[in-house]
């Protein structure tokens, strides 16, 4: 028995602890993020004029509109690795799937807050049932479905493959539902909502549309940088996974 | 007939198979031994297609099991832990309807046969929820056998069986075994390998700590080459 | 494949047709769900007339979804579903047996319930009875074949009862937001018939995309 742990003592794992460097492409990705940000804000509040008839509550349109983008950005990337992971098998495109549906769930929820008041403010109502926020509404309800996926026990990689197949039938779901919306709705509100690409493009002065475009870009490297910060969290959580499972090993022969 | 190459099998973190090589030739019968958590069950799975390997390679009569695997999978005959039969439904019903899976010809007759064979003709019109645990597990074998598969897969088949269904299973085997079947059983009874099996292999840990052929009856050197490997330490 | 998936959907039918489990459920709690309608709308108002055609579907939703948890939770006792994966056929035969199978129960419990439905809240249909039945399939077509898909995906969770509608509603809209409207017109107004029909058609490609869909991803849904 004392020979025995006389021999295990010895071979304990020099575990490889390199700091993790912050990569080029963090930098960028940050830099880049503070940079339109910045400039988002310059141009929301200083180069774009006040709405007449809304007035200061119209900004919240930079928000609710970027937003929307991110979401569905969010979940067209989910979509893409998802087939990349039933193809490939590799762990780390099912992490990038997962932190953008997160990410996505987070936008989400922020373009179903901003919604409601800039509806208040500008139909009267806290909820129209108008089709981009409808779909956005479906859009939260299938993230939250595809997170709840991955709450289920069970090995990883099953988790993974499901929330997979989740994740590519919820997105292509997504062009149908917002089309049966639109449709079920142009009934009722055909004036107000038309049925060109984008009800605000009518009304909206040059400038609200710069800002708004500074505001897109923004919020597309903001979600790069929390997409690109999520994975290798993700990455530092699996790594210690597999540290413990070695030490726990070691220990037990 | 069975080729393993280089197989594992990672869950999460762990490793449950890690590297498995094993050839095994037409008419063998193969008893894996080896302690609880060792893989055996996984190492079954893994060949009944149940399981996707993470690496090696697998090749049943130079057959990929993936991309021929409905050509491999009519030469299988798989027994689990569970009985894989429908509780509500009577034995015969269970065999018939994974006779036409397997797309057995005179299912009806070869049902009643088998179950005639496992000594259970007086319930064939039971629902087998009804059934112990001895009675579950012959239906069971029957059901593995059905479609007269090349190669059977049981794991721990003995368990829960009074004598006489061991002596039924050990007669299933033997007589598959004398039409040219090939057999890998999981078992945990000493004995019963020694008995039947011609060629023993010992997994430890994902691995395959010891492979050698028996004659018959020698269940004094299955059991010391055990003690040695699985008991007395590592 | 096609004698596989019918090998499955016999042996369901029929177990379920003797043991009349499922499909008692179903059709009672289909019983409860127009009980409580009749609490929410008055069935003596006239203005009620206006729900029936809706009311049709949620019948079907929350009876469908209570046989489709069923249909592949069953399959684990004794795990029978490794049972039917070492056999000798593809994944997507499984799904087709158990999609015929649910179908053809959920075709019972709608013929069954909807003249209850329509006899209890005294509804005249003015429209097309023709009409009505076809989109009474082309909606439980692509209800049951996408419910189908996201039950085996569910039954892998241990609350899978819980899960499968979390996955089906949001799924499912288009679907549901297709055939309700289809089915007002068809049964109150059938001057707008071309409005039902194009909205038929729109349920009818949802049917198709989905259930191709299915068919190659539910392979990777039945591994172990
Ligand atoms: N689905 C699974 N997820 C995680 N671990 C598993 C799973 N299946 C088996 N294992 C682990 O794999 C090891 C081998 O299991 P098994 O093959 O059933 O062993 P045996 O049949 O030899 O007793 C066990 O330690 C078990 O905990
Ligand atoms: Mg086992």
């Amino acid at each position: 028995m004392s020979m025995n742990l006389e021999r295990e003592k010895a071979p304990l794992p020099i575990v490889d602890l390199a700091p993790v460097k912050s990569s080029m492409l963090t930098k960028i990705l940050y830099g880049g993020m503070v940079v339109s940000m910045l400039a988002a804000f310059y141009f929301i509040f200083m180069y774009a004029e006040v709405e007449k008839t809304m007035g200061a509550v119209q900004k919240i349109f930079y928000m609710h509109v970027p937003s929307a983008w991110v979401a569905f950005l969010a979940f067209f990337v989910t979509f893409v690795f998802s087939i990349l992971f039933l193809i490939k098998r590799k762990r780390v495109y099912d992490t990038y799937a997962y932190v953008s549906a997160e990410i996505g769930v987070v936008f989400t929820a922020i373009v179903l807050t901003t919604g409601p008041i800039w509806a208040k403010s500008s139909w009267n109502t806290w909820w129209a049932w108008e089709p981009r926020l409808t779909t956005t509404l479906i859009l939260f309800f299938l993230f939250m479905a595809y997170l709840m996926v991955r709450q289920m026990d069970g090995v990883w990689d099953k988790k993974a493959r499901l929330a997979a197949v989740f994740g590519i039938i919820g997105f292509a779901d997504v062009p149908i539902v917002f089309f049966a919306i639109r449709w079920w709705q142009s009934k009722f509100h055909p004036i107000v909502f038309g049925d060109g690409p984008s009800q605000e493009g009518g009304g909206i002065a040059p400038s609200m549309l710069v800002a708004l475009l500074v505001t897109i870009a923004a919020f597309t490297f903001l979600y790069a940088y929390i997409l690109h910060k999520g994975v290798s969290f993700e990455n530092m959580k699996i790594k210690v996974g597999h540290y413990k499972e070695k030490l726990r090993e070691k220990l037990e022969n | 007939m069975i080729e393993i190459k280089k197989l594992t099998k990672q869950a999460d973190n762990k490793l449950i198979l890690r590297g498995i090589d094993l050839s095994i030739t037409q008419g063998e019968t193969v008893a894996i031994l080896g302690q609880n958590g060792a893989g055996k069950s996984t190492l079954l799975k893994v060949l009944a297609t149940l399981i996707k390997p993470t690496s090696g390679l697998v090749k049943i009569n130079g057959l990929d099991l993936k991309k021929d695997h409905i050509e491999v999978k009519k030469m299988f005959g798989y027994l689990p832990h569970s009985s894989l039969l429908y509780d509500h439904n009577t034995p015969l019903e269970n065999l018939v309807f994974f006779g036409n899976l397997y797309g057995v010809k005179d299912v009806e007759n070869r049902a009643r046969k088998l179950v005639n064979d496992v000594g259970l003709s007086f319930f064939i019109n039971e629902p087998v929820k009804n059934f112990s645990r001895g009675m579950i597990q012959r239906i069971a074998i029957a059901r593995a056998i059905i479609h007269e598969p090349k190669i059977m897969l049981l794991d721990e088949p003995h368990t829960g069986l009074d004598q006489g269904a061991i002596t039924i299973l050990n007669n299933v085997v033997l007589s598959m075994k004398e039409k040219g079947c090939t057999t890998l059983m999981v078992t945990h009874d000493f004995k019963q390998a020694a008995a039947i099996c011609d060629r023993i292999i010992i997994v430890k840990n994902g691995k395959i700590a010891d492979d050698f052929k028996i004659n018959s009856q020698s269940l004094s050197l299955v059991s010391e080459k055990y003690q040695v490997l699985v008991e007395g330490g590592s | 494949m096609l004698r596989a998936a019918l090998t499955i959907a016999k042996k369901d039918i029929y177990s379920e047709l003797r043991t009349k489990q499922v499909l008692g459920t179903m059709i009672i709690f289909a019983g409860l769900v127009i009980l409580v309608l009749s609490f929410a709308f008055d069935p003596a108002n006239n203005t009620t007339k206006a729900v029936i055609p809706g009311a049709v579907w949620i019948i079907i939703v929350f009876s469908g979804i209570l046989g489709l948890n069923r249909s592949l939770v069953s399959e684990q006792r004794n795990e029978t579903m490794h049972g039917l994966m070492v056999a000798p056929m593809d994944a997507s035969s499984i799904y087709l047996g158990k999609f015929m199978a649910n179908f053809s129960m959920i075709l019972i419990v709608e013929i069954v319930s909807i003249p209850f439905l329509f006899l209890l809240f005294d509804f005249k249909i003015t429209g097309s009875i023709l009409y009505f039945i076809l989109v009474l399939f082309v909606g439980s077509f692509g209800f049951i074949a996408i419910g189908t898909f996201l039950a085996a995906l569910a039954s892998n969770s241990k609350s899978s009862e819980m899960l499968l509608p979390l996955l089906l509603f949001p799924m499912t809209s288009p679907v549901l937001i297709g055939v309700t409207q289809a089915t007002k017109i068809i049964l109150t107004n059938m001057e707008k018939l071309s409005t039902a029909l194009s909205w038929m058609q729109l349920v009818a490609a949802y049917d198709v995309i989905f259930f191709v869909l299915c068919f190659l991803l539910i392979e990777y849904v039945l591994e172990v």
